[in-house]
């Protein structure tokens, strides 16, 4: 596999030898489990009782790297998560893998040992895949697919509609880790200190507390790119309900929050990547932070909020200072502003 | 955050507004002048904690809403110049020229580069020898004095890659054109904290001997707008007009001296154009004639052409204080964040944007704690 | 019009040479810390000073006395205030 300069050829695309070492030296070698050895054209699963719910997302960052992370954690996470976000059990994935010819090797190695290292954390396995090189220019570095199938459980039904008036709104962690992370990687916006993504699978919080709650977990969100502040707005409208949200009760690092304030960055929308929403009935509200807290993935779990009828649709938000303002759903990336 | 989180206390806040509240005895109407402003009292919530005495107008204090759609036309031209890079702060990016936005330059290809300090466009500059690094350079007394030390140090290191397209701004002339429209009608003026700091809170004296203003210099927390919102309060009560500095801690009288005369060694008053309130004369700044190796202007020769104001926008109205976003027929239905069509819509702080962002959208009496 | 916030300068550095290597400060809050330039202020800050900071330049120090005495005022005034009833106001 090795040649002159190490990294990506076109050849390790075209399906014939190249491809098969790239493949067995690489993906295979991290990624052990005996569906994807089979090499097979489809893997084919157990036989699963429950309904089944089926997710995809594709992955593109800038930069691949980052601190706290890289892009092979992302893929594997955001699907987990967006599968437990409907109260499934994640099963399997899938992987994708589109590659810009010239793409160091040194590189692919770093991000498929993190795709395994997340899978093997997780506890879900890489059933299929799929490699593709592309010239130089025609993607950015890799970009990353990945599907995945999970079981949802008898009486588990978690969905925006579910949300009522009266429900208490939960948040398993500190806010805007992710996007202030990218955002302070680009040339001329680095900051020093830590600051890091949050880039984490959220099943083991789902599952700890649905299997003890079941029913009165009404919603659950991964508040992703647009922040929460758009998801929030989302289930807002969606449902025509108030919701009414504390920034005193918002966990957010002080890193975060410092450099927010550098920047002129409103946290309620940059991105997360391993935070949920979780919105359940109130009798249950402080047992289920509890349990959330218990779990490794949400130790900083807080109650953030409440849904009301009192503006049907909107967002408010009591400000620190005891201000109220309303939440509007992000439009345009979010950008540093100076002036 | 030190010196930060203090100002933001609920109780004090509490305090405060249970001062005003109780003072407060016939209507005042106040200019927030800075976008900093309009952007702290959204997003802190503060409109709705003020009686309903005490009015509060926006003014044309976004340095990128004022930026004329000819000057937006120039920097996209210039972006789409082989071997010229673009360097900015992020406000600059999604503002619309009549052929789009440098968002829309770069999607075609153009190189933008968003930086938080102008220095960064220097060293950008110093790592790509073979492009013209073009910093956008807009601003008021506040952003000034960064540029001129920008190109001071661009000149000390002999940098012949770095240019600056000079569209900066000053606070006084656009005050007087306002105080001077009398469809305005004006109590209080909440002066821009940051300025002040490079101007000192002395520059406002006109104000008070001129049109009987009173003026109150401000930080931008919410105990310090409504610290200043008191003093304003109270000299409109008492007919005792003075320029009161609220934001001691870091305003003092005269200014920074240093500042001022870096910006001076580098830049001069010109006659310049202001979306929405048309020509005024001295109120923007260009390079003078021993730094016209950094005007990329003068470099490659680019002239600025007048653009008209788009139809049915009344940002003009708006920058002025005049009228309301909510009075705009375009605001929320064909002028939105995602796609502005005024100035006051384009930069997070422009009035429309805040107003939208955070609540103008409804009455605010809505949420009114009373 | 002017995003700035205070920060403390924990490093000094450079200042070999007012041309080629002028002094830059090293500031910090809260855990974040930003390299920034010397060039507007009007007087030399030490460590421990907070300084004003707009784009990457310090724009002023911060009068750290001005500033307590006018937090003191107001913590005064909260604390005058809880020993009247709440909600007599306007």
């Amino acid at each position: 596999m090795k040649n002159q300069n190490n990294c990506i050829l076109l050849d390790h695309g075209s399906g014939g030898l190249a491809s098969q070492e790239l493949i067995s030296s690489l993906f295979l070698q991290y990624l052990q489990n005996p569906l994807l050895h089979q090499l097979e054209d489809a893997a084919v699963l157990a036989e699963q009782h429950g309904r089944l719910a089926f997710s995809t997302d594709s992955y593109v960052v800038d930069p691949v790297v980052f601190p706290g992370g890289n892009i092979g954690e992302l893929a594997v996470n955001g699907t987990i998560n967006d599968l437990a976000m409907r109260g499934a059990q994640p099963l399997c994935l899938s992987l994708g893998v589109i590659l810009e010819e010239g793409l160091p090797l040194e590189l692919l190695e770093e991000i498929i040992m993190a795709i395994a290292r997340a899978a093997d954390y997780a506890g879900v396995p890489i059933v299929t895949g799929d490699t593709k090189v592309v010239p130089v220019g025609k993607a950015d570095k890799i970009f990353i697919n990945t599907s995945g199938i999970g079981v949802v459980e008898e009486g588990v039904d978690i969905s925006t509609s579910q949300a009522c008036a009266g429900d208490v709104i939960l948040l398993s962690g500190t806010l805007a880790d992710h996007g202030m992370t990218i955002l302070t990687s680009r040339e001329g916006l680095r900051i020093g200190g830590r600051v890091e993504s949050d880039t984490r699978p959220l099943h083991f919080v789902t599952r700890a507390i649905i299997s003890r709650f079941g029913a009165a977990i009404h919603t659950m969100r991964d508040p992703t790119r647009g922040g929460l502040g758009t998801s929030l707005s989302e289930i807002a409208r969606a449902t025509n309900l108030c919701i009414e949200i504390e920034e005193d009760n918002i966990p957010m690092k002080s890193e975060v929050r410092a450099a927010c304030e550098l920047m002129g960055l409103d946290p309620l929308y940059l991105a997360n990547e391993g935070k949920c929403l979780v919105i359940v009935g109130p009798d249950k509200a402080e047992e289920i932070l509890t349990t959330m807290r218990s779990v490794q993935e949400a130790g900083e779990s807080a109650i953030i909020g409440k849904i009301s009828n009192k503006h049907p649709g909107r967002v408010v938000l009591t400000t620190l200072s005891g201000g109220n303002r309303l939440v509007e759903p992000l439009s345009g990336d979010p950008l540093p502003r100076i002036c | 955050m030190k010196y930060v989180d203090e100002y933001r206390s609920r109780k004090m806040v509490d305090v405060l507004r249970k001062e005003l509240h109780e003072i407060t005895h016939t209507p005042v109407r106040i200019m927030e002048v800075c976008g900093t402003h309009t952007m702290s009292i959204f997003r802190h919530g503060i409109r709705n904690m003020l009686p309903r005495q005490v009015e509060l107008v926006s003014g044309p204090g976004c340095p990128v809403c004022v930026t004329p759609a000819g000057v937006i036309d120039a920097f996209i031209d210039l972006s789409r110049l082989p071997d010229v890079m673009i360097t900015t702060f992020g406000d600059m990016i999604r503002v619309p020229g009549r052929q789009g936005s440098l968002a829309d330059a770069r999607a075609a290809g153009a190189e933008v580069e968003i930086v938080y300090s102008p220095m960064d466009g220097l060293a950008l500059a110093r790592k790509n020898p073979n492009k013209l690094v073009v910093f956008l350079s807009v601003g008021f007394e506040t952003t000034t004095p960064t540029i001129a030390a920008t190109i001071l140090a661009a000149k000390n290191i002999g940098l012949a890659n770095f240019a600056v397209f000079p569209a900066n701004k000053i606070m006084p002339p656009p005050l007087r054109v306002l105080l001077q429209d009398p469809a305005l009608q004006l109590d209080g003026l909440l002066c821009p904290g940051h300025v002040s700091i490079m101007t000192g809170a002395a520059m406002y004296n006109f104000l008070v001997q001129d049109y009987g203003l009173a003026c109150a210099v401000a930080g931008f927390e919410p105990t310090d707008i409504l610290q200043a919102v008191i003093a304003l309060v109270k000299q409109v009560q008492s007919g005792r007009q003075c320029v009161e500095n609220c934001y001691g801690r870091v305003v003092s009288e005269q200014g920074n001296r240093r500042a001022q005369e870096l910006a001076a060694t580098v830049f001069e008053p010109v006659d310049a154009h202001w979306r929405g309130l048309g020509e005024i004369s001295l109120s923007g700044l260009a390079l003078r004639r021993e730094f016209a190796g950094f005007d990329v202007t003068r470099r490659l020769d680019i002239t600025v052409t007048d653009a008209p104001e788009p139809p049915g926008c009344r940002c003009g109205e708006i920058l002025k204080g005049i009228c309301q976003p909510a009075d705009c027929p375009l605001f929320g239905t064909r002028c939105v964040p995602a796609s502005p069509v005024g100035p006051c819509m384009v930069s997070s702080e422009g009035t429309c944007a805040a107003w939208h962002r955070y609540g103008g959208l409804t009455d605010t009496d809505t949420f009114n704690p009373e | 019009m002017c995003l700035a916030i205070p920060m403390q300068v924990i490093k000094l550095k450079g200042g070999s040479d007012t041309l080629l290597d002028p002094q830059i400060a090293i500031v910090e809050t809260d855990g974040i810390q930003k390299e920034i330039r010397l060039d507007l202020v009007d007087r030399e800050p030490v460590i421990g000073d907070y300084l004003i900071i707009h784009a990457g330049f310090a724009i002023t120090c911060l009068d750290k006395r001005d500033a307590e005495e006018n937090l003191s005022l107001m913590r005064e005034m909260a604390a005058g205030m809880e020993d009247i009833p709440e909600g007599g106001s306007s």
